[in-house]
């Protein structure tokens, strides 16, 4: 299945949560937030919500700015 | 001795009335060296995209304690009002503040605020219980929506973000101090120690900026100077200025000097 990730495609062999997803872009422990399909997933539900075919995924963190 | 000065926002208090950006420094380090140096407790951070080809890459967060430091991301570079209500959202889904620093850029050229939008978007945040503190023009009506939607403070532009061509209208400034109750923050167009002053002379509450110091040639030096500028515009507001006469009034006294007869 595809989904896609801060605007990249992404081929996944099957349905993961976001919390596995998170784990397997390296991205474990690190202070972030995570959007599905334009939806603040929480995250106490990271480990519950499963990724789909076609799900569109944005990963942020926080940068300088001003 | 007067009574402690201090901001409150949101159900914060705060001793500094500069805030900080956290972009354009030359290093993570030299970015904690100038928050340090100029003594804010409000930094402004940004929200991007996770740079996924390499996740190991530093974070500006280890460089920012966050037991000091009173986090206010930001939605800079949003250009509508679905995507600056996402970026908060996603912010503060992030987990260091309810704040957020809301902005809805209507053009690139002037980075000018899109206030039908900002004030949406405003009323939409306002009700998720977010305390906002929205980026907008320097427009006393535009200011008193803004309060009325309940946004937290008004942060009216001095000039636009990044120009350094100071306060352009102090005028409205001092207007839109009249007409809001709420905190009043210039945010953005501050180049050099004497803008920030002014704008504390006007009585505003506080001042943001980002490239005023992290532009300058030395970055550190602009930070210790806009900390000075700030209390000390702060202080002259307080303290009340003379009135401005045309002619002069000796300080010195006007009798018993020699040869008078």
């Amino acid at each position: 299945m595809k989904i896609k990730v801060n605007g990249k495609e992404k081929e996944l062999e099957e349905e993961i949560t976001i919390k596995k997803l998170i784990d397997l872009l390296g991205l474990a422990d690190r202070p972030l937030a995570v959007e599905l399909n334009k939806e603040v997933v929480k995250k106490e539900n990271h480990n519950s919500v499963r990724l789909k075919d076609g799900d569109t995924v944005e990963i942020i963190h926080f940068v300088g700015g001003g | 001795m007067m009574e402690e000065d201090v901001l409150v926002l949101g159900n914060k208090k705060f001793k500094s009335r500069l805030f900080v950006g956290t972009g354009k420094y030359s290093s993570f380090e030299e970015t904690k060296q100038a928050l340090e140096i100029s003594g804010a407790e409000i930094v402004t951070v940004a929200v991007r995209r996770v740079n996924l080809d390499d996740p190991s890459k530093e974070s500006l967060l280890d460089y920012i304690d966050r037991e000091k430091y009173t986090i206010l991301p930001n939605t800079a570079g949003c250009y509508t009002e679905e995507d600056a209500v996402r970026t908060a959202r996603l912010a503060r889904e992030a987990g260091l503040s309810d704040m957020v620093k809301l902005e809805v850029i209507g053009d690139e050229k002037t980075l000018f605020p899109d206030n039908e939008a900002l004030l949406s978007a405003t009323k939409t945040l306002v009700k998720e219980g977010f305390i906002v503190l929205p980026y907008t023009n320097d427009d006393p009506i535009m200011a008193k929506k803004l309060e009325d939607a309940g946004a937290a403070a008004v942060m009216p532009l001095g000039a636009p973000i990044g120009s350094g061509l100071g306060i352009r209208n102090p005028y409205n400034i001092k207007i839109i101090l009249e007409t809001v109750k709420v905190p009043v923050i210039v945010d953005a167009g501050v180049g050099t120690a004497s803008d920030a002053a002014i704008a504390m002379e006007l009585g505003c509450d506080g001042v943001l900026m980002n490239t005023g110091i992290a532009g300058a040639k030395k970055p550190l030096l602009m930070a210790e100077a806009m900390k000075y500028a700030v209390k000390a515009g702060r202080l002259a507001y307080l303290a009340g200025r003379i009135p401005k006469k045309l002619y002069a009034t000796a300080s010195s006294p006007i009798t018993d000097i020699i040869g008078q007869d």
